[in-house]
């Protein structure tokens, strides 16, 4: 029976991954994403999952196991935080580049150093280029419908690339709040078995992961980029189905716009900070002004031509990048800017909440009135 | 890895379907210097097949030590091994 449980992101991921019924769950602990394998383990001990867990003996090992699964043919999941998927990196494009339907959940944290285990995204951004498509998530409702959505979409014969799904860091994965935990036959007629035409079979013997020279590897990543294209026409679809049987989207599954019909200044951010912006986008419209809030679901691969759309009539966009790439900018203010180069919108990014400091909403207001006085991003410290 | 004459295929996710694909890679393309053996002068010893290190010399039904150049790499070390020095080199025309 579907029912509402108050409980933390990172069990409404362990939740949703329960009812999705993954049989392989290679799986290393690590702050702040250690409560999803906990509860999992829990599942699998007390008989509620018919899975395999595979204790690991490290992040690479996690991914390679999450690799050899999904080369036999099942359903499988892992879940890490930053310097284990920093420890992964070598494994991501091998599954991707393999087109294995992998989810894995990350509870973003800042990748060290100096060694600090709270939130940004610094993990997650520093792997935007391996061919997963990246999630992020507002709420723990979010993150748990997100996950059933993300095999749905990962397993589509068209896209076949693995997800992503983020949450943030202490922020999300250990705030605990309402959950709908839905049905399992509800979840099962929403994501059939997994059924791969292509696994590995004694009785017809296949080769996965050989060598690409340079006369094929072209080719195979472009394969890889077509899917992505993929992946953004599957996505609001995925987000529609997902609707009409639950009642709950996020958005179009790409973005969702708040307050921007006739804003004249916007954000864009991603993960919780939406939820920060929210209320200040509220409480700056009860003053009349003209602003509104984008919020950056997708990120990988990235909806230029939707957040195009949705600056039209806009003066300023400020950033929101819990990240950034050291000698240049954050990684969604380069992709907005590049996205919007023939549009009349000034785009300006702050770097905001490294290793875990606070975005609040005086943050976000000295935000709105930059943009408004036509000023330059800055470091939100 | 496919020969380089057949219609290269790009499976999804580069799988390959056909098993035992690695015999239709040919590296002997590698090769800069190309050894060849003087049958008229081998004393036949097998040397050069035992140092080979690719093992792309064999010997044929008439007992003749023979240089695979589809593997060949032109190492060169079955020169280097010969004791009547009958294996000469010539540099690759390609």
């Amino acid at each position: 029976m579907s029912k509402k449980v108050v409980m933390s992101g990172s069990e409404a991921i362990a939740e949703a991954v329960k009812l999705c019924r993954p049989k392989v769950l290679p799986m290393y602990p690590i702050t702040p994403s250690t409560l999803v394998p906990e509860r999992l383990s829990d599942f699998v001990f007390n008989g509620e999952m018919d899975a395999e867990m595979i204790h690991v003996e490290s992040e690479h090992s996690a991914a390679s196991a999450l690799f050899g699964a999904y080369a036999t043919g099942v359903r499988a999941f892992t879940a890490s935080a930053s310097n284990g998927i920093a420890l992964m990196h070598e494994i991501l494009p091998i599954i991707s580049s393999a087109r294995f339907p992998a989810v894995m959940s990350v509870a973003n944290r800042t990748i060290s150093g100096p060694i600090n285990i709270w939130n940004d995204h610094s993990d997650a951004m520093s792997e935007r280029d391996q061919g997963w498509v990246q999630f992020y998530c507002e709420s723990s409702q979010e993150a748990f419908d997100t996950i059933i959505m993300a095999y749905k979409l990962a397993e589509k014969e068209n896209v076949s690339l693995p997800v992503m799904v983020c949450i943030d860091g202490f922020a999300l994965s250990h705030v605990y709040e309402p959950v709908q935990i839905e049905d399992q036959n509800k979840v099962d007629a929403f994501l059939p078995a997994y059924k791969p035409k292509v696994f590995l079979d004694p009785k017809e013997p296949k080769s996965f992961g050989p060598i690409a020279s340079p006369n094929s590897f072209f080719e195979f990543h472009e394969q890889e980029q077509i899917a992505m294209e993929e992946a953004l026409k599957e996505i609001p679809k995925v987000n529609a189905e997902f609707k009409s049987k639950f009642g709950r989207g996020h958005g179009n599954g790409l973005i969702e716009l708040i307050e921007m019909k006739d804003a004249k200044y916007a954000i864009i951010a991603n993960g919780t900070s939406v939820g920060t912006a929210r209320v200040v986008v509220e409480q700056l419209r009860k003053k009349g002004k003209k602003v509104g809030l984008i919020k950056l679901k997708t990120f990988r691969p990235f909806p230029a031509e939707e957040i195009k759309k949705a600056c039209k009539g806009l003066k300023a966009l400020g950033i929101i990048d819990r990240h950034v790439s050291l000698g240049s900018e954050g990684a969604i203010t380069l992709d907005v800017k590049s996205a919007l180069k023939d549009e009349k919108a000034k785009v300006e990014g702050f770097i905001s909440g490294l290793g875990g400091r606070d975005i609040d909403t005086k943050r976000l207001e000295k935000v709105f009135e930059t943009l408004e006085k036509g000023g330059k991003g800055f470091w939100l410290k | 890895m496919v020969e380089k004459k057949e219609k290269l295929v790009f499976n999804k996710g580069a799988v390959i379907h056909e098993p035992g694909s690695t015999k239709k890679y040919k590296t002997g393309d590698w090769r800069t210097f190309k050894p060849s053996i003087d049958h008229s002068k081998c004393i036949k010893c097998g040397k050069c097949w035992a140092n080979c290190p690719d093992a792309a010399i064999y010997k044929d039904k008439d007992g003749n030590f023979q240089i695979n150049y589809d593997y060949c790499k032109g190492c060169l070390i079955c020169e280097k091994e010969c004791p009547v020095k009958w294996i000469t080199h010539k540099v690759e025309e390609k």
